[in-house]
């Protein structure tokens, strides 16, 4: 705890523990019902690629994987939506629709670095963070210690910059 | 099909329970003001790695499409570390990842589409970029 305070940090959890643990465990759950199903170990970035297969004509969305498994990735996203919106229209404490103050730009831009990076990268915070660290594959944690350094790093600066929210 | 819907629902509201849907709740632990986050990682990721190894180890095939239950590892490379960096920096700028994207639709935060797109726009770039580079 001392330690903690020298960081500058006076509660490590002011939102408390268990939605965190609740929440993951639920994420944890869903892949495993898919998993133990099918044996696929989902993730949700391969998505943006297999969809734009319908749309596009350039080869790397159109490999077998790609088009193999898009129709099933849109109904895991559509999935993930529906989820999502049982909690936060009907389950939860204060029922109804929540928007980001984070603004426009930083989503954005964001989120294009986002999309290039989880596809080169092969994965995302499912696919490698979940999937990959549960398998304990080497490239997977490689893969989280990278991006959560440098998400860690990109954030405190973006906040020392004054950017908030 | 329909199991892959159930799984993703209940992904979906392990997302939104968690905060995970929400980038101001990344930012929090991003810059050290929540650490919740780690839980959600971990609780997830103990809950998969109990199943695949249960399901390695002990069980056969998959019922529904036949395939052998396999661990998720993918080939090392440089591009799993550049990858890596790109993904960090775009997640410490916008606070949201692809699966949390699509619960923050699901909770009604509209303006998450602005991320979503981004997301396309980049995963579009890099696989015309990298399609001109192999070729």
């Amino acid at each position: 705890m001392a330690d903690l305070l020298a960081l500058g940090i006076a509660e490590p959890f002011p939102r408390g523990v268990l939605p965190y643990l609740v929440g993951g465990l639920l994420v944890g759950l869903g892949v495993v019902i898919i998993y133990l199903a099918t044996g696929i170990a989902a993730g949700a970035s391969t998505f943006l690629e297999s969809t734009l297969s319908y749309v596009s004509g350039v080869e790397r969305f159109n490999r077998h994987t790609y088009v193999q498994s898009r129709d099933w990735r849109v109904v895991f996203t559509l999935g993930i939506v529906a989820g999502a919106a049982v909690w936060g229209f009907a389950l939860a404490p204060d029922p109804g629709a929540w928007t980001t103050d984070v603004q426009p730009w930083r989503l954005l831009g964001g989120g294009v670095l986002v999309g290039i990076g989880t596809r080169l990268g092969k994965g995302c915070t499912s696919g490698h963070g979940v999937c990959g660290v549960g398998s304990l594959s080497n490239t997977s944690l490689a893969n989280v210690a990278t991006f959560l350094a440098f998400a860690i790093g990109t954030a405190q600066l973006v906040g020392a910059l004054g950017v908030s929210p | 099909m329909p199991v892959v819907f159930v799984g993703g629902l209940v992904f979906g509201l392990g997302l939104a329970i968690s905060g995970m849907a929400r980038p101001e709740v990344v930012l929090d632990f991003l810059q050290f003001e929540d650490f919740g986050l780690l839980f959600v990682m971990g609780g997830a990721a103990v809950v998969t790695g109990i199943a695949f190894f249960v399901a390695t180890t002990f069980l056969d095939r998959a019922p529904l499409t036949g395939d052998a239950y396999t661990r998720r590892l993918k080939e090392f490379d440089s591009n799993v570390v550049v990858g890596g960096v790109i993904f960090g920096v775009g997640w410490g700028v916008s606070g949201i990842c692809p699966g949390a994207a699509y619960a923050s639709l699901g909770i009604g935060n509209v303006p998450i589409l602005w991320a979503i797109a981004g997301m396309f726009v980049g995963a579009y770039a890099q696989g015309v970029l990298r399609g001109r580079l192999a070729g």
